[in-house]
């Protein structure tokens, strides 16, 4: 049988308004982008696309997706204030706007973060409606997941038996995979993992000390509850 | 456990002896493992999110970004020609009150989609001002509500992009009239009659908000569709049947969002939007907001 729909996908998402697809969603966009960046951001570079770049004022996108940045969930009405607030936290951001760009989804977003600790990231995600989102690339690889399940976004050169290390130490820690997507570029390996629990700081750690791994990143389930977000 | 038909459910409860709302609570804890307690206390936070939202509809300032709606909700709340009574034009004023508040970033409960936002929470606080429903039956008046969306998604589409606003503002009405005709101690039966009657009333309604904001004209059509929720409640409670089985109705609800032009389904080139009026607004707005 396959996955039935929950009754709070039809009484939800409890969000700010107006937009279930250019607000919720936007601001989950930016929220995953924090978790990729693993820091607190200095500076955002945000390129809207299609309908987000045409209409993003109206729907309060631009104020989302910082939200995002700064850790609100969708339902946290601090996302209002986002712009005021990030400035008093010293973040600077930019806004970049592509009315027509046909490659990509209707309502997408490229979120660059930079951090205090001088790491960056770059993403780009689709808003796909009802706040449910599409992760499509991370740092120039292509990539596919909704973040609905816990996430570990894994780059590194792209040596024999890589893929064969990484998922021995997750199954090692009981940990089962559920999905796995791979994509090379030249020399580097982009490996999203999904699994069915929580991976320990153990597990990450041992992943990010092998020599060959470049960046290791965990990216929770996204769930309405802004409780599960930093406050 | 799966329900595919509003039917499904109906011999669910006939089998089980149960009703509507136990059948969907049996319905989330199987499939997504929770308990009776979790599955009622993410209710609760919707009803209170709904309640919030039309209180505050209906008691601060609203003005949306784009100036098209300015504190209509207390104008209807407040005002003295009633042309059915104060009971009718408080229960549309709360749906516009959350249309309002969603529009100006406020925090509402998507039910099923944020355009529809405002029905279900108008329905649900009507029912205690007029009925004295005590607040833990509008739990289950939820869950009732709940089914009729998950059908109504599996065999039709909430897209406005897809459906039209017979997807948002119709499957809300219809998911309202569910839970006013089982909050009245209505049955199974004639809880289908009313899905089916509200449904047939939005049959083809087009999307075509001004602007591609979710303000003209979602906010009034939400206040519409109170009316067709109650309007469409009272008929089946009377004991009228929909002549055509309420599962048909959601099917040609599918059919009818297929036919509908893509133009008039919230591409912004069409109906309301494609106005003199609206592509008026549509430049005032975008052009004022950059
Ligand atoms: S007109 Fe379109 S956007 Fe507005 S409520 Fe209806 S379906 Fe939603």
């Amino acid at each position: 049988m396959s996955q039935q729909p929950s009754i709070f996908d039809i009484l939800g998402p409890i969000m700010i308004g107006p937009s279930s697809s250019h607000t919720a969603g936007a601001s989950r966009i930016g929220y995953i982008a924090r978790q990729l960046l693993h820091d607190e951001p200095k500076k955002a570079v945000i390129t809207l696309y299609n309908s987000f770049a045409k209409t993003h004022k109206g729907h309060g996108t631009d104020k989302a997706i910082i939200g995002g940045i700064l850790g609100f969930g969708p339902d946290d009405e601090r996302i209002r204030e986002s712009h005021e607030l990030a400035k008093k936290q010293g973040l600077e951001w930019e806004f970049q706007f592509r009315g027509d760009a046909t490659k990509f989804h209707s309502n997408t977003a490229r979120v660059k973060l930079f951090g205090k600790k001088g790491g960056a990231v770059e993403v780009v995600g689709a808003s796909l409606g009802g706040g449910r989102i599409r992760i499509q690339e991370i740092e120039g690889f292509p990539v596919d997941f909704t973040a609905q399940a816990h996430t570990l976004v894994i780059i590194a050169d792209d040596i024999p038996g890589s893929i064969k290390n990484i998922s021995g130490a997750i199954a090692e820690h009981g940990v089962n995979i559920a999905n796995m997507f791979v994509s090379r570029n030249e020399t580097k390996a982009n490996m999203v993992i999904e699994l069915d629990q929580a991976v320990n700081a153990e597990t990450l750690q041992k992943i990010e000390s092998l020599s060959w791994v470049r960046f290791v990143r965990h990216v929770e389930p996204m769930t309405e509850h802004s409780s599960r977000y930093e406050k | 456990m799966e329900f595919n038909l509003l039917a499904d459910i109906a011999e669910y409860c006939a089998r089980e002896k149960k009703d509507m709302a136990q059948a969907m609570l049996d319905y989330e804890m199987k499939n997504k493992h929770l308990s009776r307690e979790d599955v009622y206390s993410g209710l609760k936070r919707v009803l209170l999110t709904m309640e919030d939202s039309v209180e505050q509809g209906l008691t601060q300032m609203v003005i949306s970004p784009s100036g098209m709606l300015n504190n209509w909700a207390k104008t209807v709340y407040n005002s003295k020609t009633e042309t059915l009574g104060p009971r009718l034009k408080k229960a549309i004023a709360r749906a516009i009150a959350v249309g309002e508040v969603n529009a100006c970033m406020g925090k509402i409960a998507a039910a099923p989609t944020a355009g529809s936002a405002g029905i279900m929470p108008a329905v649900l606080v009507t029912m205690i001002e007029e009925h004295n429903i005590p607040r833990e039956k509008l739990l289950d008046g939820l869950l009732v509500s709940s089914a009729v969306g998950l059908i109504f998604a599996k065999n039709s589409s909430f897209a406005g992009s897809e459906a039209g606003c017979m997807g948002e503002t119709g499957s809300a009405a219809a998911m309202a009239a569910a839970t006013i005709v089982y909050l009245l101690g209505g049955t199974n039966d004639q809880i289908l009659e009313a899905v089916g009657f509200a449904l047939k009333a939005s049959m083809g309604l087009v999307c075509d908000p001004v602007g591609g904001l979710v303000e003209e004209p979602c906010t009034t059509r939400n206040a519409v569709g109170v009316a067709n929720a109650f309007v469409s409640a009272q008929m089946a409670l009377a004991g009228i049947k929909s002549l055509i089985p309420v599962d048909e109705v959601i099917f040609a609800t599918k059919e009818v969002g297929d036919l509908m032009s893509p133009r008039l389904k919230e591409s912004g080139q069409g109906g309301l939007a494609n106005t003199k009026t609206g592509r008026d607004i549509q430049k005032r707005v975008f052009r004022t907001a950059e």
